[in-house]
C-alpha cells in the first residue's frame, strides 16, 4: 500500500508539473477532489485504531499538502506566463508624442514690474498708480512745467479736445511723475512709492512707440539728500541685475520738477555683442549708458501737493520698464514688446511659477 | 549746440584735452552728444602742387596732372575740375582716404585707361563749404606734402546738449565760463570794443509792446560792403552747423553762437519811417526768411516799419528787409523779448529757430548795450561803414535777485560737504556775488532776507552759521532759490563726490505693500499664464471704428470714448472701451504669419468717462482663443477648434483666481453685439452685476478684423468683483466625513428651452445638507425623445452625516430631486 500511495503520488507530482491550466483543475479533482485518492486516503483514518493513525496520519496528510502545494505553485507560474504574453502583445511605441499641455507666459514687462515691486518692498516702497488720461496740472504745471515751460513742448504729448470741470485740458500723462502728485496729496508725508505703469509720447520709430512703461520713484521724509537717492539707485540696480559691479555715474541735468537734477548713467560692457549692465564705465572695453533720470524734488513741487517744503525733502526718479527689461533679459526690439506674437511671448516669456521672490532671486534665469 | 575747440579756447585759457574738455562738460551738466574730429576725417589728405597738366588722350574734359606731394615721386592723377592746372596747390587724396562728403574710399585706378592715383578734392568733398565749381586752391606758399588737416588747422567740435534751463550756455562763452568755474582753465577777459557812434540813427526807433518787447536798442551803420565773412568767423561756424550766408547775416550768427544774443540786421533801404516793435493786428502776414508766409494774431509782437512787418519779433526776420549783397545801409536791433510769449508766438506758429530757443528760454538782459557794440564792431571790421549813436527804447528787465543761502544746506540737501571757501569760489566763478548776510535768521521762519518771491528763508541751518546773501547773475533766470544754489555748487564740485547714504530701513522684515487691485492681477496673471495663456499688452488706443463697436452695448460705458486730438496715426486714435478688439487684431497678426492658434490675455484698463470731467479706467483681463484648440494628432485625428465651453472654463477659473464667489453667479445673456448671439453669455452676480462676458464673437466682428473664426473671447470686469472681506490666515473648520458618499443617477425629460443650469441648480436645491453635488453627464435629443424636449441626466452625490441613508431616506431625497424638477418642468425619464 505504501509503495502504491508513493507510485501514485509521483504520479501526480509530475502530471501537475507538465499541466496546463484545464488539466491542473483535472489534476486537483483527482487527488483533493471529493472523490479523489488523497481525499479517499483521509477518509480511511476515522476507521483506524490510534496507533495506526498515528502513523498514517502525517504521512497522508504529507500526500495531501504536497499535492497541494504543487497545484499552487503551477497555478502561479501558469498565471505567470499568461500576464507575461499579455504584456508582450501590449507593446506602445513610446516614441509616438505625448499629448501636449499648451504653455502660457508672462509678459516681460509684468514679470519686470513685479520684480520692481519686491525690490522695493523690501526698501519699505509701496505700489501706487495713477489715471494714464490726465489733465495738465497733475502731468505738467504742479511738475512746475507752467503753461508756457519750453519743457512741455519737449514731451510730444497726446491731447484730447476735451476738459475737466476745472478747465484743465485733458491728456495722456507723458509719464508716471503725476503719480508723484497725486500720491503726496492723498499720503502725505513721509512716503515711499514706486509708480509703474503705461505712459504715451506722440513718437514712433525703431526705438520709440507712442506707448510704453516708465516707473516712478519718489520719496519724502525729513533729511533725506542726494546722497540717499544714489544709494537707492545702487540698491535697487545692484538687487534688480544681481550684480554687485553695478558702477553709477550722475551727471547735473535738468528736470523742471527736481532740484538738483541728476541724470544717472550706468557703467556697461560689451559681452558678444551685448551690452551687460556692470562694471566701471571708464575702463577699457566698458561703456555708460543713460538710464534713469532723478533728483531732489523741487520745493515747488511739494508746495503744489501740499507739503510743507520747509519741513520735507525728498528724491524721485524715473526709468523705462521696457528698457530694464531689455536690458537684463536680452530683448532688441521694443516694437515686439506690443505686438502679441506667440512666438515672440513664448521665447521672452515667463513661467507662471517664475514669481519674483527676495530669496530664490527676484530675476528669472534663462 | 555745436562748437569747436578752437572757437573755445579763444574764451578759455586751457591745454586740457579735447578728451578732458569732454569728460569736464559731462560733469558739470552739458551732456556731450558727440566729438567731431575733422582731422581724423581729412587723413590721407595732403597739400599738393601741380607739376604739369595734360589733356586726356581719351576725354576731353579730363586732365592728366602730375602732382608732387613733396619728396616722392611725382604721382599721376586724373582730374575734371575746369581750374586744375600747372603750378596750382590743392588737395590731394591718396589712395586709402575717405572722402569725408560722401564715405568713398579712394583707390589707384584706371580712368579712361589712364592710371590715376588720387583724386584733387573740392571745398564741398572735404566738407568745408558749398563749393564744388572746382579744386580747392590754397595759396603759394602752402607747404607741399603736408598733411592738410594741419594745415587747415582743423579742429575737433564739440556737440552739446544744453539743458533748457541755461540759454546762458547756448553760447560758446557760457560753455567756457562754466569749464573755468570747473577749473578747465581760465575764462579770458572778454573786453567789450568801445564804439564812437555818430550822428543819431537814421530812423526812429520805439517799442509799443513794452509787455511784448520791453527793451529794443539799435543803431544804423551807413556804407557797409556785404561781402563774405572772414576765413576765421566762416570756419568757426561751420564747425557749429552754420552755413555762412553773407558777412552781415554771419556776424549776428557769430554773435548768437558767441554770446548766446540774437541780433538782427535790416537793411535800412527797405525800411520805411519809424521801426517800433508793437502787436501784431490780427491776420498780417509776414514772409519769413525761411520763404514761407505766416499769419499773425494780436498776441504776437513784431518789428514794422510805418508800411509792413519786418520780423516776427524774436523769432525770425523778414525776407522783405533782409540784408543782401547790395546793401549799404542798415539797421541793427538788439531786442529783449518776454519769453512766455516767444514760446506762445512760436508754437501757434510751429516756427522754431535757434533765436527763439534763446528768447524762449530767457536771455541775458543786460548784455544789449555790450551786444550791440561787439556786433557794431565786427560789422565795421568787416564791413566797414560809420556807425550812428545808439538808440535805446525802453529797458530790459532786470530785477537783482537775491537768494539767503544757507550754505550748510549744500550738505543737507546735496549729501555731499563742500568747504564754506570752496562754495563760495564756484558761486563766484558762475559770477554770482556773495556777501555775508548781515543779520541772522533766528528760528527759520522769520528770516528777513529778500528771497526770491519773497517767501520766507527756507530750509534754516540749525547752527545757523553764517548764512550768505547771494546776488545772482541776471543771465541766469533758472536760478529760483536756496536749492538752485546748492545744484551749482555740486555740479561743479562735482556729483561723483557725492556718497551713497542708505535709507533708513523700518525694524524687523518688510511688510507687504501690495493693494487689494495688485494682488488680485498679479494671482490673475499667473493663473493665466499657468492655464496655457499667452501674456500680451497691446495698445491702449484703437482705430476708432474698432472702438465704436466694441462700445456698442456695455452698460456702464458712461458717455463717449476718449479719442484723441493729435493721434500718431487714424489706427492709434480711440483709448479702448474693451481689450478684445487689441487681442483679437493680435491674433489675426499670429494668423497671418502662419500660427496654428493663439491664447491670449491681457491685464489692463478700459478707458471711460468719470465724474467731473476725468477719467474712469477700469482694470480689466481680457482673453481670446483663436485657431485650433487641439492641433490634428496620432491619437485624436482632426484638428478640434474652441468652443463657447472652453471660454466658459477660462471665466470661471479666472474669476475664482480673482476670489468671486464663483459658486453663486447666474450664467445670462447680453454677452453684447460683438458676440455670437446664441454663443455667449454673462457672468452675474445677482441680475445687475456682470462679472465677466464670455463666448464665441460675432462672425461680423470677425469679418471686421479678417479674421477665421470660430473665436472665443472673454472679458472679466475686475471693478465689478466685489471685495473680499479681511479675513484671517486660518481656513473653517473641516473634518473629511467618516462615511462614503453615494450617488444616484435621474435622467429627466425638460423642455428644450429650458436650461441645464436651472434644472441642476433646482435638484442641488431639494436638499441642501444631503445633496453635495449635482452634475450633467448626459443631454440628449432624438430618438426615443418627444419633439420639443430633450433628456438631461444628472448625477447627484449625497453625503451621509453621522449615520449612513436608508433606504427610507433615499426616496425621499429622490422624491424631493424629482418634485423640485417637477417645478422646472421636468419629468422623470420612464
Amino acid at each position: 500500500m505504501d509503495t502504491t500511495d508513493q507510485t501514485r503520488l509521483d504520479e501526480a507530482l509530475a502530471a501537475i508539473a507538465k499541466a496546463d491550466a484545464d488539466t491542473l483543475e483535472a489534476q486537483r479533482i483527482a487527488a483533493l477532489g471529493k472523490a479523489g485518492w488523497i481525499s479517499a486516503a483521509l477518509k480511511t483514518l476515522g476507521a483506524m485504531t490510534p496507533e495506526q493513525r498515528q502513523a498514517e496520519g502525517p504521512r497522508i496528510q504529507g500526500m495531501r499538502a504536497a499535492v497541494a502545494e504543487a497545484i499552487e505553485a503551477r497555478k502561479a507560474m501558469l498565471e505567470a506566463q499568461a500576464l507575461e504574453s499579455q504584456l508582450a502583445r501590449e507593446v506602445l511605441d513610446l516614441t509616438l508624442p505625448a499629448r501636449e499641455m499648451p504653455r502660457g507666459s508672462v509678459h516681460p514687462v509684468s514679470q519686470v514690474m513685479d520684480e520692481l515691486a519686491e525690490i522695493f518692498a523690501d526698501l519699505g516702497f509701496s505700489v501706487a498708480t495713477g489715471p494714464e488720461i490726465e489733465d495738465d496740472w497733475h502731468n505738467f504745471t504742479a511738475l512746475n512745467m507752467a503753461e508756457t515751460h519750453p519743457a512741455r513742448a519737449m514731451h510730444d504729448t497726446f491731447y484730447f479736445p476735451d476738459v475737466d470741470a476745472e478747465g484743465r485740458k485733458m491728456l495722456l500723462r507723458t509719464h508716471t511723475s503725476p503719480v508723484q502728485i497725486r500720491a503726496m496729496v492723498e499720503h502725505g508725508a513721509p512716503l515711499r512709492i514706486i509708480a509703474p505703469g503705461r505712459v504715451y509720447r506722440s513718437d514712433s520709430d525703431a526705438t520709440h512707440t507712442p506707448m510704453f512703461h516708465q516707473v516712478e520713484g519718489l520719496v519724502i521724509d525729513e533729511g533725506i539728500h542726494l546722497g540717499h537717492l544714489k544709494w537707492t539707485l545702487e540698491t535697487f540696480l545692484k538687487a534688480f541685475f544681481e550684480r554687485d559691479d553695478i558702477v553709477l555715474r550722475l551727471r547735473p541735468s535738468y528736470f523742471p520738477f527736481t532740484e538738483p537734477s541728476v541724470e544717472v548713467d550706468v557703467g556697461w560692457q560689451d559681452v558678444n555683442g551685448r551690452r551687460v549692465l556692470g562694471g566701471d564705465g571708464d575702463a577699457p572695453g566698458h561703456g555708460w549708458m543713460e538710464l534713469l533720470g532723478s533728483g531732489m524734488v523741487n520745493r515747488r513741487v511739494l508746495e503744489f501737493a501740499g507739503l510743507d517744503a520747509d519741513k520735507w525733502q525728498g528724491f524721485a526718479f524715473g526709468v523705462g520698464v521696457d528698457r530694464l527689461a531689455m536690458l537684463k533679459y536680452g530683448m532688441d526690439d521694443l516694437r515686439a514688446f506690443f505686438d502679441g506674437d506667440g512666438r515672440w511671448l513664448s521665447h521672452y516669456g515667463f513661467s507662471a511659477f517664475d514669481q519674483p521672490t527676495l530669496s530664490a532671486g527676484v530675476g528669472a534665469r534663462a | 549746440m555745436k562748437f569747436s575747440l578752437e572757437w573755445l579756447r579763444y574764451f578759455l585759457e586751457t591745454d586740457a584735452s579735447v578728451q578732458e574738455i569732454a569728460a569736464t562738460l559731462n560733469r558739470i551738466g552739458h551732456e556731450v552728444e558727440g566729438i567731431e574730429d575733422p582731422a581724423a576725417k581729412l587723413a590721407g589728405f595732403k597739400v599738393a602742387r601741380v607739376l604739369t597738366a595734360a589733356r586726356h588722350p581719351d576725354a576731353d574734359k579730363l586732365q592728366v596732372l602730375t602732382v608732387s606731394v613733396g619728396d616722392a615721386e611725382p604721382l599721376q592723377v586724373i582730374c575734371g575740375a575746369p581750374n586744375a592746372r600747372a603750378g596750382m596747390t590743392g588737395v590731394l587724396g591718396l589712395p586709402g582716404a575717405i572722402v569725408p562728403a560722401n564715405g568713398m574710399k579712394l583707390r589707384k585706378s584706371a580712368i579712361r585707361g589712364v592710371e590715376s592715383n588720387g583724386m584733387m578734392c573740392s571745398v564741398r568733398e572735404l566738407q568745408l563749404g558749398d563749393d564744388h565749381e572746382g579744386i580747392i586752391e590754397l595759396p603759394e606758399d602752402a607747404p607741399v606734402g603736408a598733411d592738410f588737416a594741419s594745415y587747415h588747422a582743423a579742429s575737433p567740435v564739440f556737440d552739446v546738449a544744453i539743458t533748457p534751463n541755461r540759454p546762458d550756455c547756448m553760447g560758446v562763452y557760457g560753455i567756457a565760463r562754466d569749464l573755468a568755474a570747473a577749473g578747465v582753465g581760465t575764462l579770458k577777459p572778454f573786453p567789450v570794443p568801445e564804439i564812437a557812434g555818430e550822428g543819431a540813427c537814421a530812423t526812429d526807433i520805439r517799442t509799443d509792446d513794452p509787455e511784448g518787447c520791453p527793451a529794443f536798442y539799435g543803431r544804423t551803420i551807413s556804407g557797409v560792403t556785404n561781402g563774405t565773412a572772414p576765413e576765421w568767423m566762416q570756419r568757426r561756424l561751420i564747425a557749429a552747423g552754420q552755413r555762412p550766408i553773407s558777412a552781415l547775416v554771419d556776424i549776428t550768427n557769430y554773435l548768437m553762437l558767441a554770446f548766446g544774443r540774437p541780433a538782427h540786421v535790416y537793411d535800412l533801404a527797405r525800411l520805411s519811417g519809424a521801426v517800433a516793435a508793437r502787436r501784431a493786428k490780427a491776420g498780417e502776414q509776414v514772409l519769413a526768411l525761411n520763404e514761407k508766409t505766416y499769419t499773425l494774431d494780436d498776441t504776437m509782437t513784431v518789428i514794422a516799419d510805418d508800411k509792413s512787418v519786418h520780423d516776427i519779433a524774436g523769432i525770425m526776420g523778414g525776407e522783405h528787409s533782409g540784408v543782401t549783397e547790395a546793401t549799404t545801409d542798415v539797421l541793427l536791433e538788439i531786442a529783449y523779448f518776454d519769453p512766455t510769449r516767444i514760446g506762445v508766438t512760436g508754437r501757434k506758429l510751429g516756427l522754431t529757430s535757434d533765436a527763439r530757443t534763446r528768447f524762449e528760454r530767457g536771455v541775458d538782459p543786460v548784455f544789449l548795450d555790450d551786444g550791440l557794440a561787439i556786433l557794431t564792431d565786427l560789422i565795421l571790421r568787416i564791413c566797414g561803414g560809420k556807425p550812428s549813436e545808439v538808440v535805446r527804447a525802453g529797458q530790459p528787465p532786470v530785477t537783482p535777485e537775491l537768494i539767503a543761502f544757507d550754505p550748510s544746506l549744500t550738505q543737507r540737501l546735496g549729501g555731499v560737504e563742500v568747504p564754506r571757501g570752496e562754495q563760495r569760489r564756484i558761486l563766484e566763478a558762475l559770477d554770482f556775488r556773495v556777501s555775508p548776510l548781515p543779520f541772522r535768521g533766528g528760528d527759520g521762519g522769520g528770516a528777513s532776507a529778500p528771497g526770491a518771491d519773497g517767501s520766507p528763508h527756507p530750509n534754516p541751518s540749525p547752527e545757523g552759521e553764517g548764512l550768505w546773501s547771494v546776488t545772482c547773475p541776471p543771465r541766469r533766470h533758472d536760478i529760483e532759490g536756496p536749492a538752485d544754489l546748492v545744484e551749482e555748487v555740486v555740479r561743479i564740485h562735482g556729483l561723483d563726490n557725492v556718497r551713497s547714504v542708505p535709507l533708513p530701513r523700518a525694524d524687523g522684515v518688510a511688510k507687504p505693500t501690495a493693494t487689494p487691485l495688485q494682488l488680485t492681477e498679479r494671482k490673475l496673471r499667473r493663473t493665466a499664464a499657468a492655464r496655457g495663456l499667452n501674456e500680451a499688452v497691446t495698445w491702449s488706443f484703437l482705430p476708432e471704428p474698432q472702438a465704436d463697436h466694441f462700445a456698442d452695448g456695455l452698460a456702464n460705458s458712461g458717455g463717449a470714448l476718449w479719442v484723441l486730438d493729435n493721434p500718431i496715426s487714424e489706427d492709434m486714435k480711440a483709448m479702448r472701451p474693451s481689450l478684445i478688439p487689441g487681442l483679437l487684431a493680435a491674433a489675426k497678426r499670429n494668423a497671418d504669419r502662419g500660427a496654428d492658434g493663439s491664447r491670449l490675455f491681457e491685464i489692463g484698463r478700459r478707458y471711460f468717462r468719470g465724474d467731473g470731467g476725468a477719467s474712469d479706467e477700469k482694470p480689466t483681463l481680457g482673453v481670446v482663443l483663436a485657431g485650433e484648440k487641439t492641433p490634428r494628432g496620432w491619437a485624436a485625428g482632426k484638428a478640434t477648434p474652441f468652443d463657447a465651453y472652453d471660454a466658459k472654463a477660462e471665466a470661471l477659473a479666472l474669476l475664482e483666481a480673482a476670489g468671486a464667489p464663483v459658486a453663486n453667479l447666474q450664467v445670462m445673456g447680453e454677452a453684447g453685439p460683438q458676440f455670437h448671439p446664441g454663443q455667449s453669455a454673462t457672468l452675474r452676480l445677482g441680475p445687475k452685476t456682470v462679472l465677466a462676458r464670455f463666448g464665441a464673437l460675432h462672425p461680423a466682428t470677425l469679418k471686421a478684423f479678417d479674421i477665421d473664426g470660430p473665436v472665443m473671447a472673454v472679458e472679466i470686469f475686475l471693478d465689478a468683483i466685489p471685495p473680499k472681506k479681511a479675513a484671517g490666515f486660518a481656513r473653517p473648520h473641516y473634518a473629511p466625513p467618516a462615511l462614503q458618499p453615494v450617488t444616484r443617477d435621474f435622467a429627466f425629460l425638460v423642455p428644450a428651452a429650458l436650461p441645464a443650469g436651472d434644472l441642476v441648480r433646482a435638484v442641488r436645491g431639494a436638499d441642501k445638507q444631503a445633496i453635495t453635488d449635482a452634475r450633467v453627464f448626459d443631454v440628449f435629443a432624438g430618438q426615443g425623445v418627444p419633439d420639443g424636449h430633450k433628456s438631461v441626466a444628472v448625477e447627484v452625490v449625497l453625503q451621509p452625516g453621522d449615520k449612513s441613508f436608508t433606504d427610507a431616506d433615499l426616496k425621499a431625497i429622490s422624491d424631493r430631486i424629482v418634485a423640485a424638477a417637477a417645478r422646472q418642468g421636468a419629468s422623470l425619464r420612464g
